[in-house]
């Protein structure tokens, strides 16, 4: 018998050279960019058009989210049905999605199928109607979606945290409320759709095994579009941000819960601050990965909770460090507690050498694994190229990881740990 | 097409290796043949709480979690009703240090009481988080336990009741484990950039001696014909009243499994299937709708499951449903329609195949089924299934003596 108790040899992953495999950038007529990674082992194609028109955009609530999810729903020639039609017919997913800055509109395909494709999602960016029929459904049954998320401690907790942390009016704080549902006209979409999409800021990021011709294609249909490129379209808007004066709150949403949601949560500087990357790693060490003090303390050690995790939020402005858990309503108490004695630790005390290089060998080997194929790949640099960052950015987050000291992380700690810091929240 | 080789070992384990220079990461995943269906009716929730404990240490390792990270890798699991999958990935210089974390939890578990303790408590937090504190969380263990009177796909993976859970002793936790977690019960898959003379002595050196056990026989009662409709109708505090109907079908391997995951696709996968259109988009009776079936190994359940929109009776919403199937029983479907499935199909897996984790699984999987070579050879099933077959089957499926109905009614206040 093998002596089983010896670990086999491993490499260190931090030993590895992490390369990031450039993109191919060219430009459409209209000066459109177009990113893209051409490779993949299979037949499919991925392309997404970014647009700025978030929420960061509408000057009424929930008109940008609108416009994205309706601009599937009717052309001036095809009804909502004919597109579905058209699109599910290849095989192929039309999906779209509504962030804070940016809206986009991805299709995922057979490669052999995007010739035909394109055309349609050239005519939804360009000729999209909003019908009223299509409006009335989506508010009749985004209406009856809300009244079944606010019954979940999660969904509630989500919300007023956010608020909490940047006011209701802001875009990182705001959120989807009846009325807003309700008030929503044909007339804001169409001139949102207008000046956010038809004159709209767009950037193209492509992946998989692409068909040959896919930039001429690509350039036929969208290069003499009225697309423009601005560096940044975000600064032309301001959004003071409106925190709450109290620090702490507690909600009952539902007396028959057994369980209740906890966010705690502090604003943090954008990915640009040098203390993002660092604090990353603290972050990981803290709450962000399955053997982090907070899950195994609060879930391993004591059970309360099936998880608890911690994150950096991922906004282009200013972000916030989270802290969020589900756990037993009786130990809601007790969970808080924990969390806060935990943060006290890493102020206090020197992360020791195994579990710095644990945690450096962990994030380098997920870092590893997100290279894996071409759509992470563009995935990736489609997060840089958004928030302004380049290649030199993902050598340098890599060689943070490699080197933080214990020593920095302490700093870090007492630097961004502090409870008074935080807003707490508690939903029943 | 998805190239694998094979081979068994002494003991009993399948192994098969998927070559892919591509990635730079490898993945190890092995699968039990032992899910939710091999419980006892008054000790439900094992297989899933063992999924748990299977982190807790094994025999000769304290920790499974740590030295997987330190050396760059990460892992899950998931139980289902029929199986227990367990998969890592790590950097490919690393795939060792997976073997022996795997083929060690298969020797045997550490046994650790407070690791039991600490687990149990950790699925009921779980079970309440999924299934008590949501709003419709209870909807699936409704229409097992109306669907099926005898198999045990009566009860839900987490488990029937907190209470069996929480009973759990660990004399119980080493018996289950003995009798199912053992080399011949499995199948173990590796992928990525590796070699498969290079993975066959890896896996010698970390499972080879692994001793085999017998497997006790699995006497799973089937779930006879169901001869007449069954209703139910509940009260739950939800602010909509929703809709379930569940017709009985064949399992995994029966032969008309292709024709209906495509039926089932045509009626309601997806914003353009007829099921959607007609009744969420044209009548305005659901605010959403949709028509799955639950794919497992022994015969499953083809589920309708809608939300009425505000104002909408059950009635009018079940007659209209069933005016929906009616017409696709009497009319069947058009080439065009046919075309379309099978492009979605085509397509659906294309995606499902960028993944090396998914397609190690899924080799797991189809080896378990019994026909590894199934990975290559479904898509030809489904393009050989026929407008007339779906409406032969369809007619067979949709009986109403065969249906299991739910009206789910929100309380009035």
């Amino acid at each position: 018998m093998i002596n089983r108790t010896i670990a086999p040899k491993y490499y260190d992953a931090t030993s590895f050279e992490l390369n990031l495999k450039p993109y191919e950038l060219a430009y459409l007529d209209n000066n459109t960019p177009v990113y893209s990674i051409n490779a993949g082992a299979e037949e499919v194609t991925s392309i997404e058009f970014v647009f700025y028109a978030g929420n960061w955009f509408e000057k009424e609530h929930l008109v940008a989210a609108t416009t994205n999810f309706l601009l599937k729903n009717g052309t001036s020639t095809k009804s909502a049905f004919e597109i579905n039609e058209l699109f599910e017919f290849y095989g192929a997913y039309l999906s779209r999605s509504c962030y804070n800055e940016t809206a986009s509109i991805s299709l995922h395909c057979l490669s052999k199928h995007v010739q035909i494709l394109l055309p349609i999602v050239a005519e939804l960016i360009q000729d999209s109607i909003f019908p009223d029929k299509e409006l009335e459904i989506y508010q009749k049954n985004n209406l009856q979606k809300l009244n079944v998320n606010l019954l979940k401690c999660d969904f509630v907790a989500n919300r007023k945290i956010d608020e909490m942390l940047y006011g209701f009016e802001h875009p990182y704080g705001t959120y989807t409320r009846k009325e807003d549902l309700e008030s929503l006209g044909k007339v804001q979409l169409e001139t949102f759709y207008q000046t956010y999409y038809i004159n709209g800021n767009c950037k193209i990021f492509a992946a998989g095994k692409l068909p040959s011709d896919f930039l001429s294609i690509l350039n036929n249909h969208f290069g003499k579009m009225t697309l423009k490129n601005e560096v940044n379209p975000l600064d032309k808007t301001a959004h003071p941000i409106i925190r709450d004066i109290e620090k702490k709150a507690e909600i009952l949403n539902d007396p028959n819960n057994v369980q209740g949601a906890i966010r705690i949560a502090r604003p943090f500087p954008n990915r640009h601050h040098p203390d993002f990357q660092k604090v990353n790693v603290l972050n990981t060490i803290y709450g962000g990965y399955f053997g982090s003090r907070l899950m195994s303390n609060i879930r391993e050690e004591k059970g309360y909770t099936y998880g608890i995790g911690s994150y950096l939020q991922n906004h282009v402005q200013e972000s916030a460090w989270m802290i969020s858990t589900e756990a037993k309503r009786e130990a809601c108490p007790m969970v808080l507690e924990e969390i806060w004695k935990e943060a006290k630790l890493l102020q206090e005390n020197l992360v020791d050498e195994e579990e710095l290089s644990l945690v450096k060998n962990y994030m380098i080997g997920s870092i590893l694994s997100s290279l894996d194929g071409p759509f992470s790949i563009i995935s990736r640099w489609k997060g840089y190229i958004l928030n302004g960052m380049d290649e030199e950015t993902f050598q340098r987050n890599i060689s943070i990881v490699k080197s933080i000291t214990s020593e920095e992380l302490l700093e870090l700690a007492n630097k961004y740990l502090k409870e008074e810091d935080f807003y707490q929240l508690t939903v029943i | 097409m998805i190239d694998y080789n094979s081979f068994t070992l002494n003991n009993g384990l399948q192994v098969i290796v998927h070559e892919d220079d591509s990635s730079p990461m490898a993945v190890v995943n092995v699968l039990y043949n032992v899910g939710a269906k091999d419980e006892q009716e008054d000790h439900t929730g094992f297989a899933h709480l063992f999924e748990h404990l299977m982190f807790g240490g094994s025999v000769n390792i304290p920790d499974f979690d740590e030295p997987l990270q330190m050396a760059g890798g990460e892992n899950n699991a998931y139980t289902t009703n029929d199986l227990t999958n367990y998969y890592e990935s790590v950097p490919t210089q690393n795939l060792e240090t997976a073997l022996w974390l795997e083929s060690d939890r298969m020797l045997s578990l550490a046994f650790d009481k407070k690791s039991l303790e600490v687990q149990r408590k950790v699925v009921c937090e779980e079970f309440k988080e999924n299934y008590i504190n949501k709003p419709y969380g209870d909807v699936w263990k409704l229409i097992r336990e109306q669907a099926y009177k005898v198999h045990p796909y009566k009860w839900m993976t987490i488990g029937k009741e907190l209470k069996h859970i929480e009973d759990a002793t660990l004399q119980e936790v080493k018996d289950f484990f003995h009798k199912y977690y053992i080399p011949s019960n499995a199948y173990l898959v590796v992928a990525g950039n590796v070699k498969t003379e290079e993975v066959k002595v890896l896996v010698e050196k970390w499972f080879g001696e692994i001793p085999g056990r017998s497997l006790p026989e699995r006497n799973i009662p089937q779930e006879p014909a169901q001869t007449e409709a069954r209703r139910l109708t509940v009260e739950r505090n939800v602010p909509a009243n929703a809709f379930f109907k569940s017709w009985h079908m064949g399992g995994r391997l029966d032969p008309q499994f292709y024709t209906i995951d495509l039926i089932t696709d045509i009626l309601g996968g997806g914003p353009s299937s007829r099921l959607y259109q007609t009744l969420v988009k044209e009548k305005e009776l659901f605010s959403q709708i949709s028509c799955f079936h639950t794919g497992s190994v022994d015969a499953g359940l083809v589920t309708v499951e809608g939300r009425l929109a505000e104002g909408i009776s059950f009635e009018e919403a079940e007659k209209a449903v069933q005016e929906q199937m009616d017409i696709f029983c009497k009319n069947g479907i058009d080439p065009n329609e046919l075309t379309k499935v099978i492009n979605k199909t085509e397509s659906m897996m294309a995606f499902e195949d960028l993944s090396l984790m998914s397609r190690a699984s899924n080799l797991a999987y189809y080896a378990l089924l019994g026909d590894t070579d199934l990975i290559n050879k479904e898509f030809g099933m489904y393009q050989q299934v026929t407008a007339d077959a779906i409406q032969a089957i369809s007619n067979q499926l949709f009986q109403e003596s065969n249906s299991n109905t739910i009206w789910y009614c929100a309380t009035k206040n």
